[in-house]
């Protein structure tokens, strides 16, 4: 058996047409898992005894609140890949990377508030996870609107970068200090986060739904990606070739 | 690379003692930018600069040490005067001035009467003749690399700084620089570069 | 004579930054009088009962101590851009991770130090007792230098570009939120006569943590945005 020559993918000229095969496989994973995953959420989880029938949005929310927090990790892996390395494709892979993840961080932060009006009767509660979401939401934009203000696209990717590491390096600062916030000003706190105890069905289906979302998330990114590299490349010889075949 | 444009390719080049490197071209064909890629301000999208048969970027603080470089901008604070620019410039860069040697530096530049009034209010000649004084006192800097020196000059003060390159050059030390002008300065070794061709 | 060391060239540069700061002082006031008008907003829009006010104090405080420190960053680097200095700095044999730390110091001096000196003042119009006056002031003391620190890196990414102000409080806010919470959690903890000395440590930590980290990734930064 051959090795998989890896590096052979690592120029944006070969890995177009590779993004653009995987693609359509994830999404079509994605979509049969996340039918699966929500099955399992309306009509194999038991209804919980004390939320009621509204707790099963966590289906979608936790799923989400995980990604977001994945998806910054290696949007910024991929970033600082792209500075100490200077390969063009690993900073076109976290350019693609950061709106799926914004993307997540929004999902997340709606259906807190879905869940929390039924709940709470608030529709914003200002409990540590839905605070450092909120938080991992400017991180997010912070990186979108730094790439987008500097025109030179490798400046861009540079200093974007360096934003995305600052911000990885700080997420757990800022997630301890506002669950410290939290525990001073709310007690007793009521946390979206401390369900009482899982059955194991809820927890299956919160994971068939992370991959579900994953799977999504990979279908995404690479079909991005692949108008990133297209909109970089435009002046490449391969890029016109193949618009003169389409 | 600017933007999407790539400036030039393929260039090739070495500096000995007393070499002056002229580099030419029209606006906007990259002087500038290879000016900048020399002191390790800019880095180029492909290929190497050597020091000493050492990489720029990994001889760093060794390379920075041996050359001074003048811009565009004059690097002058307006709010201070011009002795306090000099000396203060100079000792960031590593060069420990001290007064009576800024005040000949700027005698040389011809604004010893003006060195106490803040940089702000000279002109832009009077502004880069302070810039040159910095050069003055650099000689014991090898390289020098300087973009456009002549620009916003009288005769007189191109006159003086001719003779400090000429001198800096018989010296042993390198110049590399852009000028618009057509100014004879006599090296031992002489080597152009034509961009944009 | 013999040539400028490492700590030579970081006075230098926090005694050039200081001067020019003082010949210029219109925009050291203006920062501080920011300041002061936004804690004096806080009573105008919310109402000036007095037991109100006690709680919020720390808070508005701190945050408008943030913002001050915000909206000063944009003349850290950008004057010596335009002017050509930076270059010079970037070009200095000594290491540009301490000659930018040198600048935040000198930043902190003319902006930061100020705020902590006005501040008890202003806790005073909310009722703030003694102790927690002090701790206000320490807790500034301790977080300001923090503020500065991260505020350069995104100081140094937005160099140049249109827009900057808004971006950078997109970009550095989020990070501030931390010191924020432990600086404010500080003096709320003294008036509510908990110790504050788990959040001073905390802050203490947090500086010296920027302390090491910020001034390379600025020093990177200023690379990449002056290239």
């Amino acid at each position: 058996m051959s090795s998989i020559r890896w590096y052979k993918y690592s120029s944006p000229q070969t890995f177009y047409p590779l993004a653009g095969r995987l693609a359509p496989w994830f999404g079509v994973t994605a979509a049969l898992v996340a039918l699966y995953g929500l099955y399992i959420s309306f009509f194999l989880a038991p209804t919980d005894f004390q939320q009621g029938e509204a707790y099963r949005i966590i289906f979608i929310h936790v799923p989400a609140a995980w990604l977001s927090m994945f998806l910054y990790l290696i949007m910024a892996a991929w970033a600082a890949i792209g500075l100490a390395w200077h390969t063009r494709l690993s900073s076109m892979m976290a350019l693609a990377i950061a709106p799926t993840g914004a993307v997540m961080t929004f999902i997340a932060l709606w259906t807190g508030a879905l869940w929390g009006k039924p709940m709470w009767g608030a529709w914003w509660v200002w409990d540590a996870r839905l605070t450092s979401e909120l938080i991992l939401l400017f991180l997010y934009l912070g990186f979108m609107f730094l790439h987008a203000a500097i025109d030179d696209p490798r400046r861009a990717d540079r200093a974007a970068a360096v934003i995305a590491i600052v911000g990885a390096i700080n997420v757990p600062i800022i997630y301890f200090s506002v669950k410290w916030w939290n525990t001073l000003h709310q007690g007793a706190s009521v946390s979206l986060t401390k369900s009482p105890t899982m059955a194991s069905t809820m927890l299956w289906g919160m994971l068939i739904m992370s991959v579900a979302f994953w799977l999504y998330s990979i279908a995404a990114v690479l079909t991005r990606v692949r108008s990133v590299i297209l909109e970089r490349e435009r002046n490449a010889d391969w890029v016109r070739q193949l618009g003169e075949n389409a | 690379m600017r933007g999407e444009r790539s400036l030039f390719k393929g260039l090739c080049f070495a500096m000995r003692p007393g070499t002056l490197l002229a580099v030419r071209g029209v606006n906007g064909s990259g002087k500038t930018s290879l000016l900048r890629m020399m002191c390790g301000l800019l880095t180029p999208a492909a290929g190497t600069l050597k020091w000493n048969d050492t990489e720029i970027g990994e001889a760093g603080e060794e390379f920075r040490a041996q050359l001074i470089y003048l811009g565009h901008l004059n690097g002058l604070k307006d709010e201070l005067n011009a002795t306090e620019n000099l000396r203060l410039s100079l000792r960031v860069a590593g060069i420990a001035v001290n007064d009576a040697e800024a005040v000949a530096a700027l005698e040389w530049s011809g604004l010893r009467e003006r060195r106490h009034q803040p940089c702000g209010t000279l002109s832009q000649g009077q502004r880069r003749r302070v810039a040159l004084a910095r050069l003055r006192l650099s000689q014991a800097r090898p390289l020098w690399i300087l973009d456009e020196p002549f620009t916003a000059l009288d005769v007189a003060s191109v006159e003086r700084t001719r003779d400090l390159i000429v001198n800096h050059l018989a010296a042993g030390g390198m110049v590399a620089l852009t000028t618009h002008q057509e100014v004879p300065i006599t090296a031992p070794i002489t080597a152009t570069v034509e961009l944009g061709a | 004579m013999t040539p400028p060391g490492l700590l030579d060239c970081m006075k230098t540069v926090i005694a050039r930054d200081v001067r020019i700061a003082l010949r210029r002082r219109a925009d050291v006031m203006t920062s501080l009088i920011f300041f002061v008008i936004v804690v004096s907003l806080f009573p105008l829009g919310i109402g000036a009962d007095p037991v109100l006010l006690r709680t919020l104090g720390p808070g508005v405080v701190w945050v408008a101590a943030l913002l001050a420190c915000m909206l000063a960053l944009g003349r850290l680097f950008a004057n010596d851009h335009a002017d050509g200095t930076l270059e010079q700095l970037i070009l200095s044999p000594q290491p540009l991770s301490l000659l930018v730390l040198a600048k935040t110091i000198a930043h902190w001096l003319t902006t930061g130090l100020p705020l902590v000196v006005i501040a008890p003042l202003l806790g005073l119009q909310f009722n703030l007792d003694a102790d927690a006056l002090l701790v206000l002031i320490a807790s500034l003391l301790l977080g300001t230098p923090t503020l500065s620190l991260i505020g350069a890196i995104g100081a140094a990414l937005t160099l140049g570009l249109r827009g900057g102000g808004a971006l950078l409080a997109l970009l550095i806010l989020p990070l501030y939120i931390p010191v924020l919470i432990f600086g404010a959690g500080a003096v709320e903890a003294t008036a509510a006569a908990l110790g504050a000395t788990a959040h001073l440590s905390i802050l203490g930590a947090l500086l010296l943590c920027t302390l090491v980290f910020a001034p390379w990734a600025t020093a990177l930064a200023l690379k990449i945005a002056t290239e």
